[in-house]
């Protein structure tokens, strides 16, 4: 069964029904004994990056790190992904993960922001993920924050400079994008997830 | 490079597809879960589904119909019409929503777009703006009730507002442009646009692909939404896409 985690935020009928689509297993849950039997888990996001700081007062982030301990595989989307970084400048009380080093960060003034609609990746050969998702693949962003690129990126995108579009780390996945909205090739990357 | 996006709009009657010119004398176009799909096919960026009756004895045939809808749509989907609280917004979501679009009740109540947005954040409230050019002075006063009402405020000024109470993007219609086929009003989207700094989804004229690489280029707008011009097989959206790329305008492609 995969865990789609709820923390309280947004919305994630999306990821349920791109799940449900693929036909697997899944279960929306914020109960921390569920995500700590689960076979995968889900972490998505939209929003603000303290409404992270749930995840802590649930009892999640212990499920999470604990499950992650034991090598189960993880996919943070959006938020989600940020949240598995250190930090972010959208909420400087509220700490991250720390799976992965460096902080999100704002888009420069010489862009709007949020960066919102369908962009391109430059892809990563290597990556498990995005196995079959040719370079120049668009998928669709909403966001006001970005991860900085670092030796986990196996995805690229530009938009006032360049930051990760994905991050993956033996059996840790992060998008920034949101593939359950991203047409065939989104759903692509989560029947990749799946498979793992 | 983050492309200029094509939205399909469908507008809802009691569960079916209807489209009028300039908000009267509509006319059956189908099946919503039907269309969404092959607009979703035929390479739409985003689906907006509008129910214009909005009456409360329709609210679950909508709920029904974004629910169908949404079941096999994998790009943004937003819903509007009707919207009043944070609960109505909530129902829409868990129905299968990414983003609602709120209007009259936006305005009745500005602190709504606030609450939407603490709950599901700004990507997912957008707030619609439906304006008519006065006469005399140059300005474009704001409409509501499906453009039944005159508010009296200034559509640049409230979209700045609505910005800063959250809102994530603004669906701008000109109701002098809606249903004519005459093209968009590039002159009000380019002020809206160079206004607030959350994108600008300029609706209302759409008749063939010129008008939406002039409302892009002129009308700045990060966005274009349109109707009829789909519906009726006038136009496939990949060969616009196609028409969009050739004049160096930025579109999703192949999709």
């Amino acid at each position: 069964m995969i865990a789609i985690v709820d923390y309280g935020a947004g919305n994630l009928v999306s990821v349920k029904k791109a799940l449900d689509w693929l036909g697997q297993e899944c279960a929306i849950t914020s109960v921390p004994e569920e995500v700590a039997k689960a076979a995968k888990i889900v972490l998505p996001g939209v929003g603000h990056f303290a409404s992270t700081a749930a995840l802590a007062r649930l009892g999640l982030q212990s499920a999470i790190a604990d499950a992650i301990g034991r090598r189960i595989p993880f996919l943070g989307i959006c938020v989600g992904m940020q949240w598995m970084f250190e930090g972010s400048e959208e909420s400087r009380g509220t700490c991250g993960l720390g799976l992965l080093q460096g902080d999100c960060e704002r888009f420069p003034a010489s862009v709007k922001s949020p960066h919102v609609g369908w962009n391109q990746l430059e892809v990563a050969p290597s990556s498990r993920l995005l196995r079959g998702i040719p370079s120049s693949s668009f998928v669709y962003f909403t966001h006001s924050y970005r991860a900085p690129l670092s030796d986990t990126t196996v995805a690229c995108c530009e938009y006032g400079g360049r930051f990760s579009a994905a991050v993956e780390s033996e059996h840790l996945f992060g998008v920034q994008f949101h593939p359950e909205k991203s047409g065939t090739i989104g759903l692509k990357m989560l029947n990749n997830f799946c498979a793992l | 490079m983050l492309t200029k996006r094509i939205i399909a709009c469908l507008d809802v009657d009691g569960g079916r597809v209807v489209k009028g010119v300039q908000f009267e004398n509509l006319r059956d176009a189908g099946d919503p879960a039907e269309l969404a799909k092959v607009h979703s096919e035929s390479g739409a960026d985003e689906i907006v589904l509008l129910d214009i009756s909005a009456a409360n004895e329709r609210r679950a045939t909508l709920l029904e119909t974004v629910r169908r809808a949404a079941r096999q749509l994998f790009i943004p989907f937003t819903v509007g019409g009707g919207i009043r609280t944070l609960e109505d917004a909530a129902a829409v979501f868990s129905a299968g929503a990414d983003k609602i679009s709120i209007n009259s009740a936006a305005l009745v109540d500005p602190t709504v777009i606030t609450r939407i947005a603490e709950r599901f954040g700004s990507q997912a409230v957008v707030v619609a703006i439906d304006a008519k050019r006065s006469e005399g002075i140059v300005y474009w006063e704001v409409f509501t009730h499906g453009g039944r009402k005159p508010n009296g405020r200034d559509a640049i000024g409230w979209a700045q507002e609505a910005e800063s109470r959250g809102a994530g993007e603004i669906l701008l219609t000109s109701m002098d442009r809606d249903g004519t086929g005459a093209g968009f009003d590039c002159e009000l989207t380019r002020r809206v646009a160079d206004s607030v700094r959350i994108p600008v989804i300029a609706s209302g004229g759409a008749g063939g692909a010129q008008h939406f690489a002039e409302v892009f280029t002129e009308g700045h707008a990060d966005a274009a939404l349109a109707a009829s011009i789909f519906h009726y097989g006038f136009s496939r959206i990949t060969d616009l896409k196609q028409q969009l790329g050739a004049q160096g305008i930025p579109v999703r492609l192949p999709c």
